[in-house]
């Protein structure tokens, strides 16, 4: 009997080890199922949709996806979105790798990556809200004052008319499409595109990272996605104009940028129905109501 | 006899599954070894080429680091590192080896009972969840009371210290416990008092068990990520003073390690290297030390 037992064992263990390797090696196949099952579809366009899509990239864009995903998932029991951060940079160039299917950006692609056969698609507006704590007295900067003090040039908010305690900068990681906005539009870069902020920011490597930490530091500014604004932190009035959907819109605020989705080549039917449904009234609809400025 | 001739039968009959077993646990064994080599051969071709791409001195003693500049200089990391580390382990030593002393010693049975769980439950609090209390809780305290910003050094040496507790007062409190009795009967007989007793007889028997214990939290401290990039500021640059936002060689491969791309990549699996290099210097250590007391007890 013990010894039954201890075949038993012996066998169900090498049972289990092939199995788990039968399993490793299987892995890849949900990402190319996809685009398997949804190739066909092209030409049978009422079928019912089915799928798996991998969509990844900006942190600024995540939130208002990860709705727009849970949505589409609603009305389409087969397909499965999986949504994930990692900043716009790791969004377009796991795109172009085919990592993931759609690729999330908060900036405009660059010439070499339209070059890697990515097609931009604009979902979205979004302004990049200048935010500094809750309980600071300052409510407006001009773009010099900010340019100023991500520079390192001013250092205490007694300089912009708060009190007297140092400024504390934050910035986001080279990936982030957020800040190569931010940079842009604030002009904080040389003639090479360097980016000329202190080496004194701190850095958080996501948009909710950022805003957790201007909500805990009384001193603290940095700037992150005007639709993830929320009475923890303070979006500042930029040369007087406040940071709204409003002065997005009718282009008074300055600091704005695209929400992009990326795929690369042509899209397939799975693809291109989210797409889809992204651009549709009811999709554009959760756009607005999030806060962020409809496309159209 | 006969059961003598029986047993002998069933060993015999035993024998291939036995066979079997042993090699699979064989098997077993060899898979740990070769993921431990599998990751030292990956970790030094990948990343050793950059070193000297980059030059050995601008990578080790460089102090900007600005990849997308191609400027690749981690001193700032590797000092962070070994501060953040050496203060940690200080500050986490004291509490921990003074909360060993107590449980081995002076506590009464019951709190021993209590404290151990806790002890314990600490341990198996998962890194990220120190580090959003570390976000929500140490940084505001200390961007308030000093009003710098709260990301800081100090935050991460506060977190590390608390981290490393859990190894360091179970590992004490073992050495303490395994101190022979006859050393304290000795000296309280003696005339010595308890607290001479425990500091100049228990703890100095029990040096190189604490030392290890010192040791793993060293190893704990200086390899901690995840807790650490929330609190940290997660600027690459020298720190100056305690409230200086820091960088460690952790949370350089982690914050890039997702976009880098190129010889940036390359120079996160350096770092990768020297960090490998830490934790291996690290090991060579306490196995000298284990060995030092395997034969005083022997």
């Amino acid at each position: 009997m013990k010894k039954n037992a201890k075949w038993m064992l012996a066998v169900g263990l090498c049972l289990a080890m092939i199995a788990g390797a039968g399993c490793a090696a299987k892995t890849p196949d949900p990402t190319q199922a996809p685009a398997a099952t949804a190739a066909p579809r092209q030409t049978q366009e009422p079928a019912k949709l089915s799928g798996t899509l991998e969509v990844g990239g900006s942190t600024s864009v995540q939130p208002l996806m990860e709705a727009l995903a849970d949505a589409f998932m609603n009305e389409n029991d087969g397909v499965e979105i999986n949504v994930q951060g990692g900043g716009s940079g790791v969004g377009i160039a796991s795109t172009a790798d085919g990592l993931f299917e759609i690729g999330m950006s908060s900036r405009s692609l660059k010439d070499e990556e339209k070059a890697k056969g990515l097609k931009p698609v604009t979902i979205a507006l979004d302004g990049i809200a200048v935010t500094v704590n809750a309980a600071n007295p300052v409510n407006a900067l001009t773009t010099e004052q900010i340019q100023k003090i991500f520079k390192g040039e001013i250092t205490s908010w007694s300089q912009v008319g708060g009190s007297d305690a140092p400024i504390v900068v934050y910035t986001r990681e080279a990936a982030s499409g957020t800040r190569g906005a931010f940079l842009e539009l604030m002009k904080l870069q040389d003639d090479e595109d360097k980016s000329l902020i202190t080496d004194k920011a701190l850095e958080a490597n996501s948009n909710g990272s950022m805003k957790t930490n201007i909500a805990g530091n009384a001193n603290a500014i940095g700037y992150i996605s005007l639709g993830s604004v929320d009475d923890t932190v303070k979006a500042v009035d930029v040369d007087s104009v406040k940071a709204s959907v409003d002065t997005v819109l009718d282009g008074t605020y300055p600091v704005k940028r695209p929400f992009l989705v990326v795929t690369k080549g042509e899209p397939t039917a799975l693809e291109q129905a989210f797409m889809n449904y992204i651009l549709s009234d009811e999709g554009q609809k959760m756009v607005t109501d999030k806060g962020y400025i409809s496309e159209k | 006899m006969e059961e003598k001739l029986e047993r002998k039968a069933t060993r015999r009959r035993r024998t291939p599954a036995e066979f079997i077993m042993e090699n699979l646990f064989l098997l077993c064994a060899l898979a740990s070894i070769a993921a431990v080599a599998v990751i030292t051969v990956y970790l030094f071709v990948s990343g050793t080429p950059a070193i000297f791409k980059i030059g050995a001195k601008e990578f080790l003693l460089g102090t900007v680091w600005k990849p997308t500049e191609g400027q690749f200089g981690i001193l700032p990391m590797i000092i962070c590192s070994v501060v953040s580390t050496v203060l940690a382990v200080g500050a986490g030593g004291v509490i921990g080896v003074m909360t060993a002393v107590f449980m081995a010693e002076l506590a009464p049975p019951w709190l021993t009972r209590l404290l151990r769980p806790c002890v314990r439950l600490l341990a198996g609090i998962p890194s990220v969840v120190y580090g959003y209390f570390g976000l929500t809780l140490i940084v505001p305290l200390i961007a308030k009371l000093s009003g710098f910003a709260g990301n800081s050094l100090l935050a991460v040496i506060v977190l590390l210290a608390m981290m490393i507790l859990p190894t360091i007062i179970s590992i004490s409190e073992d050495a303490l416990r395994a101190v022979p009795r006859a050393y304290k009967e000795g000296s309280l007989a003696l005339g010595a008092s308890h607290s001479q007793t425990i500091f100049k007889v228990l703890l100095p028997a029990a040096r190189s068990g604490i030392l290890s214990a010192l040791v793993l939290g060293v190893g704990r401290a200086i390899g901690e990520t995840m807790a650490v990039i929330l609190v940290a500021g997660n600027t690459p640059q020298i720190p100056t003073s305690l409230f200086d936002s820091v960088r460690t060689l952790t949370i350089n491969i982690a914050f890039e390690m997702s976009y880098a791309e190129g010889l940036h990549r390359e120079a996160l699996f350096a770092t990768g290297v020297v960090l490998f290099l830490f934790i291996m210097a690290l090991n060579i250590l306490l196995n000298v030390l284990t060995r030092r007391r395997e034969k005083k007890n022997a």
